[in-house]
């Protein structure tokens, strides 16, 4: 079943994008969005069916050379299977949603060319590459879905190739996205230097061995497992866009708008965090990259959120928000709560598809106009996608009741992710820039809502007066990935961050329970941990229950179940043998718990924080319409900085891209037009044209001339041999 | 008493004539040819001479291999000669220069 949900958008892709001509465009459209709707729904009943133990499916053999033996497999298990449907859904939703965005388009000519059957071959193509990423059980193949949806990102986001910004656009997202590939690729190597394979299992299990392994490069030495992390996690940046690596993902928001909410929101993006999640067996031994993610993941949730804050461009400011949520996630990532990443990974991409798609279907009803100052009191014009857009504002601004499980799916996902940070870091850095972010998001968000939906109508007229609702196809992912938004972090805040028992059967993990129980009981981590023996207090009971079980049947592939327990022995009894279930979280490892006893000053902070957002923006864009731009204009260069996007670009292309340009043309006109072309020229028709000549001249044509040279020549030989003694 | 360096004395002495004869002469190709036949003649006296002084007679067998190659080389070389003079109408050294780079 796994095989068709993989296989059906290839399918899709393929007879759309080279037999559109046979089925006709509308067929094409059918068939993959058809296909596209298939692999969804196989994809929750594979959710709802996930097996506890971790499933391999093999599809071919690939790879088999020395030691490296590589097959095209499927790793089924948890973490595969959120993926999966977080994948599809937004998918098939998505090609549905284009039948009605793509429908008109001004950049091709009407007619003339088949755009459409193209978008959707894309479309598909890129869902297979990234159900082909999530799905697999080595890294290679892991790899070539990183590539290809790097591919299918490029092709998307120049989809209007006539525009040159887009051009431009799609060869910044692939050039930056190289960088991160850089490293995620070095990684591979390094893995497979040090265990000789490339396999996820053998990895895993190798993976407490390779901490105390030095890497020698050059003259340098590295903790082996550090280096490796910190690979990994640079392609995760890359496509993830985080700091240093961003700078594409605006640039990115060039192509079409259902491409940004598959794409540049929901799925690819999450790629990064998603390795992360899938290598946490490995990431769990690296305390100081760890921290390092946690620290770019909070200062990019934070610069993402101030730079949000002045876009004008409706599709720039869920952009960065989309950066800023990605932050989030890498936070949560981080300090060790995987699955609480996973959640918001999950969450995020159901509200963020959905403001995408909304702000999709704003633009469209707006004949293209995607500047937010030329809106405004577009809510009775368009009222299904205002509330589409209401839910998504409620659900990323964390909207719900504090200290319960009710409210929307942001709610719960992001509230799980800052009281982690604040577990995790002891209240530090990445909890105090989550919660201003927080703030933030909920300014950023309703200022779009208010600048879009309320006020006076500006900009043209004309276009105002034509507004229009966007047709039914448009309409019904909305009030789907809307359902989502609602009640995706309800239904399942349980299995990804509810207590331990109940996150351990959802991703399948036995080992850790037993490890956790032990160590809290005995308190012998000496983390300082405030809530630790509140958490063992808490469920121990069923806890001790199944760890003695759960220990009987998986017996010698993790610690034992003794009191005397340390964290050597832990680690020791660990390798040789993969840990079992979706992610790893190492014994000593009690971020999560420690985040459902946080202080309930904590637990209300990102509410307060959206409160405050929420009022600040009302009052800046309802109450007192003319206060933004006194506010600009008091902070004039703190304004122009942020609006410059902390000028990023302009440093980057003054640091990289103007020296690129500045050797590549001396490259060329210097290195290749002068010294290789002016090489073989000068030596073509200046050197040889003068032996030529001096060669010419020696030929009289005269015999005498002739004997004399030979003459001479038998003259100097026998001089020579005389001198030389001859023969003897 | 005549003894081999004499020998080698008049062989060399002509053989120089023949090289000079050779370079010098710019007038006519017959001459040329007549110095060729030179310096065989004087490689022939060397050969005789050696024969002689390390009796050997292969060196004596081999000069009457010489002379008769020599024979064989004027009667052809006088042939083009014959030939280039129909063609050309003269057989002057100077003119012979077709082969001029």
């Amino acid at each position: 079943m796994v095989s068709i949900i993989l296989f059906a958008p290839l399918i899709g892709a393929l007879i759309a994008g080279f037999g559109w001509r046979l089925i006709t465009i509308q067929g094409a459209q059918w068939i993959t969005t058809g296909l596209l709707f298939l692999a969804c729904v196989l994809s929750w009943i594979v959710f709802f069916t996930t097996p506890e133990q971790t499933q391999h499916i093999e599809l071919l053999r690939w790879i088999e050379s020395g030691t490296l033996s590589t097959s095209w497999g499927i790793r089924l298990d948890r973490l595969t299977s959120i993926m999966l449907i977080v994948v599809t859904t937004v998918s098939a939703l998505v090609h549905l949603y284009s039948f009605g965005y793509m429908a008109h388009d001004e950049n091709f000519k009407e007619g003339e060319e088949s755009y459409r059957a193209r978008f959707f071959a894309y479309l598909s193509f890129f869902t297979f590459a990234m159900l082909m990423l999530v799905t697999s059980d080595n890294l290679v193949q892991m790899f070539f879905g990183w590539e290809g949806v790097g591919v299918a990102s490029y092709l998307l986001i120049g989809f209007y190739y006539r525009k040159p910004s887009a051009n431009a656009a799609a060869i910044k997202a692939f050039v930056v996205n190289r960088v991160g590939d850089f490293g995620f690729a070095l990684g591979i190597f390094g893995l497979y230097y040090l265990t000789d394979s490339i396999m996820l299992d053998d990895i895993f299990a190798d993976a407490s061995r390779l901490s105390g392994v030095n890497l020698q490069f050059l003259s340098w030495s590295f903790d082996a497992t550090e280096i490796i992390v910190l690979l990994l996690f640079i392609g995760a940046m890359g496509k993830s866009a985080q700091l240093f690596l961003h700078t594409w993902l605006p640039d990115a928001m060039e192509g079409p708008t259902p491409v940004s909410a598959l794409i540049h929101a929901a799925t690819m993006v999450t790629a990064g965090v998603f390795m992360i999640c899938r290598m946490s067996p490995l990431v769990e031994f690296a305390p100081d990259v760890k921290t390092i993610i946690v620290f770019l993941g909070a200062s990019t949730a934070f610069v993402a959120a101030t730079i949000g804050l002045v876009q004008n461009d409706i599709k720039r400011v869920i952009a960065y928000s989309t950066m800023s949520q990605l932050g989030y996630m890498f936070v949560a990532a981080g300090v060790g709560v995987y699955s609480a990443a996973m959640f918001h990974l999950f969450t995020h991409a159901f509200f963020k598809a959905m403001l995408f798609l909304g702000a999709g279907s704003v633009i469209h009803a707006m004949h293209h106009e995607q500047d937010m100052r030329n809106y405004g009191g577009l809510r009775k014009k368009i009222p299904y996608t205002f509330w589409a857009m209401m839910i998504g504002t409620l659900a990323i601004t964390g909207v719900g009741i504090p200290l319960t499980h009710i409210g929307f799916a942001g709610f719960l996902s992001k509230d799980a992710i800052i009281e982690s940070a604040w577990a995790g870091t002891a209240g530090g850095y990445a909890f105090w820039m989550l919660v201003i972010a927080a703030l933030m998001t909920s300014f950023y968000s309703w200022r779009l809502m208010f600048l879009t939906f309320y006020g006076k109508q500006r900009g043209d007229k004309h276009t105002h007066d034509h507004a229009h609702e966007s047709p039914m196809v448009m309409l019904i992912p909305l009030g789907v990935l809307a359902l989502g938004a609602i009640f995706s972090g309800m239904l399942w805040f349980g299995s990804f961050f509810g207590d331990h028992a109940q996150v351990n059967r959802f991703f399948g993990i036995p080992v850790h329970e037993t490890a956790e129980a032990h160590g809290e009981a005995d308190d012998s981590h000496g983390e300082g941990v405030v809530a630790a023996t509140e958490g063992a207090v808490e469920g121990n009971g069923t806890e001790v229950v199944e760890s003695l079980t759960e220990d009987t049947v998986t017996e010698g592939s993790h610690a034992p179940a003794t009191p005397a327990e340390d964290h050597a022995t832990a680690t020791a009894a660990g390798s040789g043998m993969a840990p079992q279930g979706a992610i790893y979280m190492a014994p000593e490892n009690h971020v999560m718990d420690d985040a459902h006893h946080a202080p309930v000053w904590v637990k209300i902070s990102p509410f307060v924080a959206m409160l405050i957002g929420l009022v600040t923006a009302l009052w800046f864009y309802i109450w007192s319409p003319t206060m933004p731009a006194r506010v600009a204009g008091a902070n004039r260069p703190l304004y122009l900085f942020l609006l410059n996007k902390w000028y990023f670009d302009e440093i980057y292309a003054a640091i990289f891209v103007r020296p690129a340009f500045w050797i590549g043309k001396h490259l060329w006109k210097r290195g290749d037009g002068k010294i290789i072309d002016g090489g073989l020229n000068g030596l073509a028709m200046g050197i040889i044209p003068f032996f030529t000549r001096l060669a010419g001249r020696a030929q009289s044509g005269y015999i005498f001339t002739y004997a004399f040279a030979m003459v001479i020549g038998i003259a100097l030989l026998v001089t020579w041999m005389t001198m030389t003694g001859g023969a003897e | 008493m005549i003894g081999i360096e004499h020998y080698l004395t008049v062989a060399a002495t002509l053989f120089v004539i023949g090289i000079f004869g050779l370079f010098l002469n710019r007038k006519n190709i017959i001459i040329l040819l007549m110095s060729i036949e030179l310096m065989l003649l004087a490689v022939n006296i060397n050969l005789v001479a050696f024969s002689s002084y390390l009796g050997d007679l292969a060196g004596q067998v081999f000069t009457l291999f010489v002379l008769t190659v020599a024979a064989a080389e004027a009667a052809i070389g006088l042939a083009i000669l014959v030939c280039f003079f129909r063609n050309r109408g003269t057989i002057a050294v100077e003119d012979v220069n077709v082969m001029k780079g």
